[in-house]
């Protein structure tokens, strides 16, 4: 289990044990936590599944593949350089502890 | 069918007032449990659904799941206890059976009665049966539940000769994951291309190619007369699919994805207004002020009079959130271009905006370089975009259909224009 901690648009905070394997979005839908649309369910097709990486993370997370990039370029809140898709991180032991946050929209 | 009904009043949910019944655990009615939430709704909300499990995400099944690059739960949109958390009750493993709209009480399967204050349907769609003798032969699937495609996994396991039934979208995604598994894999489809009725042929023949260069023998014009089984002990599983043209095709496992029914007959049965679906305003109301409806099992009726069948899940999501609005006396229509995506090898198609009835197609990119997209046009006004692998066209497209502006086909066909300049 990788330990995982979204903040929510409200800025409260879940801390969700995630097994490996798994990616952010499914994890934080599973688990009901607000602030993930995730319509297209991980195929990085809709762009409603948009988080903030914790800076101290951000250089541990593995680089975003093109596809993703194209998506980011188009979330619906502001993106910042550690914008990343949460169907497209998968939790790995290197990232446990990870803090995310989540931005007040996502479509 | 008397609209003006459907324009009509509808019964305005207080916060307390209820319970509010959503007939339908997929994923639309889950959206509109959801946002009834999300919107300040505070009554009971109850989600009755006849398959045995939470809601789930349905593309991965003939994507990722199948692949086996996701589990189970990782299909699921929300757990139970997600569920529980928003006060949403889900009664999972039992349909409900008939509406009685005089008295607001719902009869589900077990014989319990559901009184509602309020009703969504969103009981979606099943796969459209194949009309040949043979259909019912064992190893011949349809792929539209988890129960499905559990099975088709298991009897991918051992089958070594797949046959797919129908060239649409969920069965080429099929073919692409049986492919990669080394299975020999041919596509029966009785249209002179590949998903004909929603892309133009540039797109098809790149599908067809796609396929080939993979492996997979695509007959086209081939029209299923019979499914065969096997002589001597097992003839009751699938051997063979035989064409009107005499072929017969080896088979062991066969996959019939020749498109959908809406499940409107709940909403018939109760003399809802029903025409290739359940008829819904924009903003997903009835003909019966208490009931909406939303996701596949709808069709839309448009400005113009015209009905659209949307089978998509934007579709199930925009429309379930203006059911939720509807319930709670809000107009939220839902007026955005429609999209969808597929999945097939290392190859994502994104469509937006509805391409029937065109009269200009315009390509930009080279279908060579697996990065091109098809710009459809209707009386030089820019109808819809297919984008194979350029993410950043089928977005910005969405930006400029849904802002309802055009540019011209020399424009889309020139790759030095800018398309965000035309989005703004
Ligand atoms: C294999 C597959 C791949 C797909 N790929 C894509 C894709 O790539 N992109 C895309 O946009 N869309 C895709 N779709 C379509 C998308 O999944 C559907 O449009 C969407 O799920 C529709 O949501 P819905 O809630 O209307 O229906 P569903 O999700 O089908 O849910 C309806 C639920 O209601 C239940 N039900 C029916 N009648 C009753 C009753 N009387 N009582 C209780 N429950 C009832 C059904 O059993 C079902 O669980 C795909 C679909 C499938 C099957
Ligand atoms: S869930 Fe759709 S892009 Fe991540």
């Amino acid at each position: 289990m990788v330990m995982v901690t979204y903040i929510e648009p409200n800025g409260s905070e879940q801390n969700i044990d995630v097994p490996e394997g798994w990616s952010l979005m499914q994890a934080a839908m599973s688990n009901g936590v607000d602030g993930i649309e995730a319509e297209c369910g991980g195929s990085c097709a809709c762009a409603t599944c948009h988080c903030y990486v914790d800076e101290a993370w951000a250089a541990r997370v593995p680089a975003a593949a093109e596809n993703e990039l194209a998506m980011l370029d188009n979330v619906a809140a502001e993106r910042r350089p550690t914008s990343r898709l949460s169907c497209q991180i998968k939790a790995t032991a290197d990232l446990d502890g990870i803090v995310v946050r989540l931005p007040t929209s996502q479509s | 069918m008397d609209t003006s009904r459907i324009a009509g009043s509808a019964s305005v949910m207080q916060p307390g007032e209820g319970p509010i019944v959503i007939v339908g655990a997929g994923q639309s009615g889950l959206q509109v449990a959801e946002s009834l939430r999300s919107e300040g709704y505070a009554g009971q909300i109850l989600m009755v659904g006849d398959e045995p499990c939470p809601p789930y995400h349905r593309p991965p099944l003939s994507k990722a799941y199948l692949a086996g690059e996701a589990s189970e739960a990782q299909l699921t949109i929300r757990a139970p206890e997600a569920l529980t958390k928003k006060r949403i009750e889900l009664i999972a493993g039992v349909g409900v059976q008939s509406i009685d709209r005089a008295n607001t009480l719902l009869t589900l399967g077990d014989g319990r009665k559901l009184a509602y204050a309020g009703l969504a349907l969103a009981t979606g769609s099943r796969a459209r049966p194949l009309p040949v003798p043979g259909a019912g032969l064992a190893n011949v699937f349809a792929l539209r539940t988890l129960a499905d495609t559990r099975r088709i996994a298991a009897a991918l396991e051992t089958a070594q000769r797949v046959v797919v039934i129908g060239g649409g979208f969920i069965g080429l995604e099929f073919a692409a994951v049986a492919a990669k598994q080394g299975k020999t894999v041919t596509v029966l489809e009785a249209a002179e291309r590949l998903m004909a009725r929603v892309v133009a042929p540039p797109v098809s023949d790149f599908y067809a190619g796609l396929h080939g260069s993979h492996g997979v023998a695509i007959e086209l014009g081939a029209q299923v007369s019979a499914l065969v089984g096997k002589a001597g002990e097992q003839q009751d599983v699938v051997a063979a699919v035989r064409t009107t043209d005499g072929r017969e095709f080896a088979a062991d496992l066969v996959i019939v994805g020749i498109g959908i029914l809406p499940n409107s007959e709940l909403a018939e049965a109760a003399g809802l207004a029903c025409e290739r679906g359940i008829v819904v305003d924009a903003c997903s109301r009835t003909s019966d002020p208490r009931i909406v409806a939303s996701g596949d099992c709808t069709a839309r009726r448009l400005a113009d009079g015209s009905l659209l069948r949307l089978e998509s899940v934007q579709n199930a999501v925009e429309q379930g959130k203006s059911a939720a609005a509807a319930l709670l006396g809000t107009d939220r229509p839902f007026t955005a271009a429609p999209w969808f995506w597929s999945d097939q090898y290392e190859v994502k198609l994104q469509m937006v905006g509805l391409s029937a009835g065109y009269d200009t197609v315009v390509s930009r990119g080279a279908a060579e370089d697996h990065r091109f997209s098809v710009f459809y046009f209707r009386d030089e006004r820019l109808i819809a975009i297919d984008s194979i692998n350029q993410p950043q066209v089928h977005m910005t497209g969405r930006k400029l259909l849904d802002k309802g502006n055009s540019l011209s086909p020399a424009q889309a066909a020139d790759p030095a224009f800018d398309l965000a300049t035309a989005a703004v």
